[in-house]
């Protein structure tokens, strides 16, 4: 909230929020509401320019910041917070109405969750109810391996899974330190560090065939950071190999499935897709399914190995059929 | 907005706040410094403009005509104004710092904590730490995320209620359409966003998934002119029919140490009768033969599917398709 636009509302708070906290530090007040020092200043300067018709001395909000102790005076008019736009009132009632959904993951205590949608239904403007409704957040949110992944958590043990990897068609054994548990993309995720890959992990819970919790504390590395799912849960890396297939429209699908680098459209809805593909086989696989729905153009080895694979397995058909 | 233009703003919501009953748009301009200087037109202009971003920020601005007055006047009553007195009992701040984040960095990211920061200005205490909320006490993060460029002019049009107008590609489609819709809803489900309403060019209800919408969301029409049926159940229209019942059950041979998930997924698995020193047997239920073959085919010269034949020929042709 520190662009020039937003600073009217900015300050419709930052009143409030002296006034309900008299005495708070410049730097306590700054970080609040995401400003440096010298910003908030040149606000708490604004404001004291401000006040009642008339703005004789006695008119106006008095401010003061002596020793870095912020209070406020004289501001009765605008004492109190504008209330809830719509947007904001419906941001909160979504995410409070998505947690609702998942008791298995969210453990809100009683019926803490009722009682605050009521309060900000109450604290919003007319309309924000009804428009929170319209919007719905489905959460895969319970998949079988959660009671014992969250008995691993909770008593900070290690785990041993067997994971099932579609993109290999593999079932690895892996033991895990679990660190928390990521709701994204409409998934549920266990983020833990690995000791096979040394290094932290996700692993999609309705993927985890089995998981037992073993007599061993979890020990996670000091230095393990959380993965960022900011852009996405899985994101390819920059040093995985490039590889360009062309679609169909029926294989317009693998653009809205996976990451793409680049995805440049040919005309009757077929597409031309750069990715970075994870690793050979997945791209063979990924082109086997895709049969005359699309094709590897790109690197032409790769474009023969599929080829080589297609022969191999008709083969085995045309023996038998 | 220049500084001089946010003194002006702040200065006329304290005067109209203030005021017992409404200005004239006159008093205003003697009663709010900024206005004073200009010119009739210039005044009048410039007034306008500032009462409607006063009411772009969610400020309610009455206009009161008495019919004894040439001139309408102007306030801002205090209860519409004020966030109603709220306080929040520990667990349920706690609540609230959750849901807080849920939208982090997405398009409500903002609405949020914009949300939150008038909640804590209003002298309720929330909390973001999400201290002892979720396993382990605070080790839950949850994301949703908005990355579809047509999910901010989608999100205005359901709350403004207003129609429409987008190209779109149907799955697999090859031809972009042009829909016009009266939008009912957004859902997000398996981390994708689906428009759900009404399709004025089918007559009928339907829902469209926002990453094949291209180009421009444009609007159609006044805000208002949508109505939402009664009960209309958003999740069903986006879900996917419940997964059919699986009732065919087709015989694959697998090459033996291969295919680990088709084993774990399979309902039997036993020794091969032709050749059982390298192939096993597995049986697979499934309802869909296309589907079946696209994954059968994805895992190559490791498994030939025996039984039924329907699905075997699929099968056959996604490979010769990968030859070509």
């Amino acid at each position: 909230m520190s662009g020039s636009a937003d600073r009217l509302p900015r300050l419709l708070a930052l009143v409030p929020y002296l006034m309900s906290h008299p005495g708070a530090q410049v730097g306590e007040v700054a970080e609040v509401f995401g400003l440096s020092e010298k910003q908030l200043i040149d606000d708490l300067q604004l404001v004291w320019m401000c006040g009642l018709p008339g703005h004789t001395p006695g008119d106006l909000i008095d401010v003061s910041w002596d020793g870095g102790e912020i209070l406020i005076d004289n501001a009765d008019t605008i004492a109190r917070p504008l209330r809830l736009g719509i947007d904001e009132a419906s941001a909160l009632l979504v995410a409070l109405r998505m947690l609702a959904a998942m008791p298995e993951l969210a453990e809100v205590p009683g019926d803490a969750l009722p009682r605050v949608v009521a309060k900000l239904e109450r604290a919003a403007g007319e309309g924000a109810a009804s428009v929170s409704s319209q919007v719905a957040v489905d959460v895969d949110a319970a998949p079988d391996a959660l009671p014992r992944v969250r008995e691993a958590l909770t008593g900070r043990r290690r785990l041993s899974l067997r994971y099932y990897v579609p993109g290999r068609d593999e079932v690895t054994p892996r033991e895990v330190d679990p660190m928390r548990l990521v709701v994204a993309d409409g998934r549920t995720y266990l983020e833990g560090w690995c000791y096979r890959a040394e290094a932290m992990r996700l692993f999609r819970l309705d993927r985890v065939l089995g998981a037992d919790v073993l007599d061993v504390p979890a020990d996670p590395p000091a230095g393990a950071e959380p993965i960022d799912v900011a852009q996405g849960v899985f994101r390819p890396s920059p040093t995985d190999e490039l590889v360009e297939l062309e679609v169909t429209a029926a294989g317009r699908w693998v653009a809205e499935y996976y990451p793409c680098e680049r995805a440049e459209e040919l005309g009757e809805g077929r597409l031309r897709i750069t990715l970075r593909a994870r690793d050979e086989d997945w791209v063979l696989k990924l082109a086997l399914r895709l049969g005359d729905t699309g094709r590897v153009v790109s690197p032409p080895a790769m474009a023969a190995r599929v080829r080589e694979e297609a022969e191999r397995a008709l083969a085995r058909y045309a023996h038998r059929s | 907005m220049s500084r001089r233009k946010t003194e002006r703003l702040l200065n006329l919501v304290i005067c109209l706040l203030a005021t017992g009953r409404p200005l004239s748009a006159e008093q205003i301009r003697h009663a709010v410094p900024g206005y004073d200087r200009d010119g009739d037109e210039a005044f009048q202009r410039m007034f306008e403009r500032d009462k409607n971003e006063l009411r772009e920020i969610g400020i309610p601005i009455d206009v009161v005509r008495d019919p004894w007055e040439d001139e309408p006047g102007y306030r801002i009553r205090r209860e519409s104004y004020e966030l109603p007195e709220i306080t929040l009992e520990p667990d349920e701040a706690a609540v609230l710092g959750l849901a807080a984040q849920v939208w982090q960095r997405a398009s409500l990211a903002e609405a949020a904590s914009g949300a939150l920061l008038k909640l804590r200005a209003g002298g309720v205490a929330t909390d973001e730490t999400v201290g002892g909320l979720g396993p382990a006490g605070g080790a839950l993060e949850l994301r949703v995320d908005t990355r579809d460029p047509a999910f901010p002019p989608l999100w205005e049009a359901v709350r403004d209620r207003r129609v429409v107008r987008f190209d779109y590609r149907g799955s697999g489609s090859e031809t972009v359409r042009t829909r016009t819709v009266e939008p009912w809803g957004v859902v997000s489900r398996r981390g994708r966003w689906y428009l759900a309403g009404f399709d004025r060019d089918r007559q009928a209800p339907r829902a469209f998934r926002l990453s094949r919408i291209t180009g421009q969301v444009a609007t159609v029409g006044r805000p208002g002119a949508v109505e939402v049926p009664d009960g209309v159940d958003l999740r069903s229209m986006v879900g996917f029919p419940e997964e059919p019942v699986e009732e065919r059950v087709a015989v694959v041979r697998v090459r033996r140490g291969t295919c680990q998930g088709l084993r774990q997924l399979a309902r039997a698995v036993r020794p091969s009768s032709g050749d059982p020193a390298e192939w096993d047997e597995a049986e697979l239920a499934f309802s869909d033969p296309e589907r079946l073959a696209g994954w059968m085919a994805s895992l190559g010269s490791d498994v030939e599917v025996v039984e039924p034949p329907d699905a075997r020929e699929a099968v056959i042709r996604r490979l010769k398709g990968a030859l070509a």
